[in-house]
């Protein structure tokens, strides 16, 4: 680490960057208090200019981590409190992904992959990632270079070879941590294989980071992960109430900091304040929707490149989607944080993740959540990049009508390569679909 | 057809045909116009619409419901339905009966399961490609000269058939001509060629949850080898309501006449 790129960190992300973005998010505050005219959709939410600030600093932290702290590069399921503890920066490539997908730059990302022979049937978020680091394109800047790249298996294989490809490419160490699937609970032995990699992880990063880890501060990093995942869990419960104060797109978006800033004070912080904002909302009767007339459950990655295109057009039916597997999935872990027994309990709660779990569990997930926000139909994304995830769909759709007694469409797209979807075939399906609802 | 008067319109502007239709007090059919989809939709629409008023000589507008891909573009109507319920309706005024719906049209195929009620308990279309669509048909008739309606009758000409391995109907058509270069005659390749898209049909029938009886409509229900082959697919017998390919138009004027 240089004294060099220290004073140049500071100098951009504590004085230039944080004076900057706090212009920009008092600038976004005093545009909220306009007159709000969209006809259908309610008023954005009163932290909007507060996650952004919070996004553009972790991607401003990023551009000049190097040198002055260890980066790494993390899968999204990946037990990073260790590194955390450590000091590093994390960069999270799918969540990346998912900014070049809103931004629609995934597109000419994937292209520049394939054309160095990346197949196209590779998902959408290596295709991005690697279109990245090969064009050195992207739209937060420049992203920093890893020290340590961390995979963990439970999200899907796919990371495995992508992230190999990567410490191939940057001359870096990578940590493997191999998740069994879980088909009910996670066995003792799995428990203890999956903590065995981390301790030897431990042992990788901190070879990297130049310092021993302090099992107090793991232990804190825990605390902070445990509060900001329960916190994201009440956020999601509040859109049980009628009408629902938040979309599925609005979580989506507001997902960003349970993933790529969990363990981090201003993680939980944030938490608490969108917490109050749904309930100051919930107290007035406001929804996210000037008028809710049904509700939705969605399945699977958000379509990012077509995010504003579907939640209008749900908006302009009245029709909201108040809860998603993928956000949820970041929230039903909280209980098995301990910050006690921080190992053991890292590795039961990334074992667990909705991925690494039998499709039985995801089809309970979704009859909890049709029933508990009282949904009138499911949406199951059928993710061509997302096999793990799609997999099972097929049945789960006709389980979903069958035993829980609701509609369920199937729709066909990709959650990072627009190439992959035909928006007015989509417009037709979820046309028909929301007939069917309304007969 | 009646020569009753006209009380309400049903428009498919679909992406191969347009199809506009009214209907008496009744329901029943009493007028029709279909047409080739042209670039300018819009005003196709348009004329369509007004041809149709003048013939009504009523005093005010019909009501009109819109169908199809183009039901957008047209202004004047009070509504505009997805094929899913429209062709459902058509299908339900026609044979009175739930089961499995299969339209084939120009571009989409659609499986509509149906309660003995017509209500639309369940639905799937085909996926981003064109095979297991009347475009595939289209195509491959183009490519052999022989007339679209001429297809079906000599895919049934004698029992031989070519096996053709794909789908798509870009591999398809150079499977076709491979076959027909290695001196093989014409009415088994057709009948290949039918074979295929059915086969594509029926597995996306039978992945929806097939329930008997099927039904069969869109403009390919008029080629009488789709309908001989999907019966022997689906081991069903297919039924034809009384003008498949206006079913969408008779269910969107149904709707209309509901007000």
């Amino acid at each position: 680490m240089s004294l060099y790129a220290s004073a140049r960190y500071h100098f951009n992300v504590n004085l230039v960057g944080k004076a900057f973005l706090r212009w920009e998010r008092l600038r976004l505050a005093r545009r909220l208090s306009r007159p709000w005219t969209h006809p259908h959709l309610g008023p954005p939410l009163v932290t909007g200019p507060e996650l952004k600030e919070l996004i553009s600093r972790h991607y401003l932290k990023g551009q000049h981590a190097n040198g002055h702290r260890p980066v790494a590069w993390v899968t999204s399921g990946a037990p990073v409190e260790f590194l955390q503890a450590l000091g590093f920066f994390l960069l999270y490539p799918e969540n990346h992904g998912a900014v070049c997908g809103i931004r629609r730059t995934a597109e000419q990302l994937c292209v520049a992959a394939e054309e160095r022979g990346w197949s196209r049937d590779i998902c959408s978020y290596a295709r991005t990632d690697i279109g990245s680091v090969l064009t050195g394109d992207t739209p937060v800047g420049r992203l920093p270079r890893p020290d340590l790249l961390l995979c963990c298996t439970n999200i899907c294989q796919t990371v495995l070879y992508w992230y190999r490809v990567l410490a191939h490419h940057f001359q870096v160490p990578l940590v493997l941590v191999d998740t069994p699937f879980i088909y009910h609970t996670a066995s003792d032995h799995s428990v203890a294989y999956v903590r065995r990699q981390i301790e030897a992880g431990i042992e990788v990063a901190e070879g990297v980071a130049g310092r021993s880890l302090d099992m107090g501060q793991l232990r804190a990093v825990m605390v902070r992960a445990r509060d900001a995942v329960d916190l994201w869990m009440q956020v999601l419960d509040r859109c049980r109430q009628r009408p629902s104060p938040m979309t599925a797109f609005d979580a989506f978006i507001q997902l960003a900091p349970i993933v790529e800033m969990r363990g981090e004070g201003f993680t939980v912080a944030y938490y608490r304040r969108l917490l109050a904002a749904l309930d100051e909302r919930v107290a007035k009767g406001e929804g996210a929707l000037k008028q809710e007339r049904r509700r939705l459950v969605w399945d699977n990655l958000p379509i990012w490149h077509r995010m504003r295109w579907l939640s209008e057009r749900f908006a302009e039916r009245g029709v909201a989607l108040v809860a998603s597997t993928y956000t949820q999935a970041w929230g039903e872990l909280a209980p098995l944080f301990d910050p006690e027994h921080p190992l053991d309990s890292g590795a039961r709660t990334y074992l667990h993740a909705i991925l690494n779990r039998g499709t039985g569990h995801k089809l309970s997930t979704l009859r909890t959540l049709v029933q508990d926000y009282q949904a009138d139909g499911v949406v199951l994304h059928s993710d061509r990049s997302c096999k793990p995830y799609s997999i099972g769909q097929v049945d789960q759709r006709d389980r979903v009508v069958r035993e829980i007694g609701v509609p369920a469409l199937l729709l066909e797209a990709d959650h990072n390569d627009p190439r992959a979807f035909s928006e007015e075939q989509a417009a037709a399906r979820l046309d028909a679909f929301l007939e069917v609802i309304e007969a | 057809m009646s020569g009753a008067a006209i009380c309400a319109l049903g428009l498919d502007l679909g992406s191969t045909t347009t199809k506009l239709v009214g209907v008496d007090a009744g329901g029943e059919l009493c007028w029709e116009r279909l047409q080739a989809t042209r670039p300018a939709m819009a005003a196709q629409a348009r004329d369509l619409v007004a041809e149709a008023n003048q013939a009504a000589v009523a005093e005010a507008a019909l009501p009109l419901v819109a169908t199809g891909y183009g039901r957008h573009l047209v202004r004047v109507a009070v509504r505009q339905v997805t094929e899913i319920t429209c062709h459902a309706r058509g299908v339900y005024r026609s044979l009175g009966i739930g089961g499995t719906l299969v339209d084939i049209g120009g571009q989409d195929t659609k499986v509509i399961i149906l309660s003995p009620e017509g209500k639309v308990l369940h639905f799937a279309m085909n996926d981003k490609c064109a095979a297991g669509t009347g475009r595939f048909l289209e195509v491959a008739a183009h490519r052999l000269q022989v007339e679209l309606d001429d297809f079906g009758p000599l895919a049934l000409q004698g029992s031989s058939e070519e096996s053709l391995s794909s789908t798509c109907v870009v591999f398809a058509e150079s499977e076709m001509i491979s076959l027909l270069a290695n001196g093989v005659p014409l009415a088994p390749v057709v009948r290949g060629l039918h074979r295929s898209l059915v086969r594509r049909v029926a597995s996306l029938a039978r992945g929806t949850g097939l329930q008997p009886p099927v039904m069969l409509s869109g403009g390919v229900a008029r080629n009488p080898a789709v309908q001989e082959l999907l019966a022997h697919e689906l081991n069903h017998p297919v039924m034809l309501p009384e003008r498949p390919q206006l079913v969408g138009a008779w269910g969107a004027a149904l709707l209309a006449l509901e007000g």
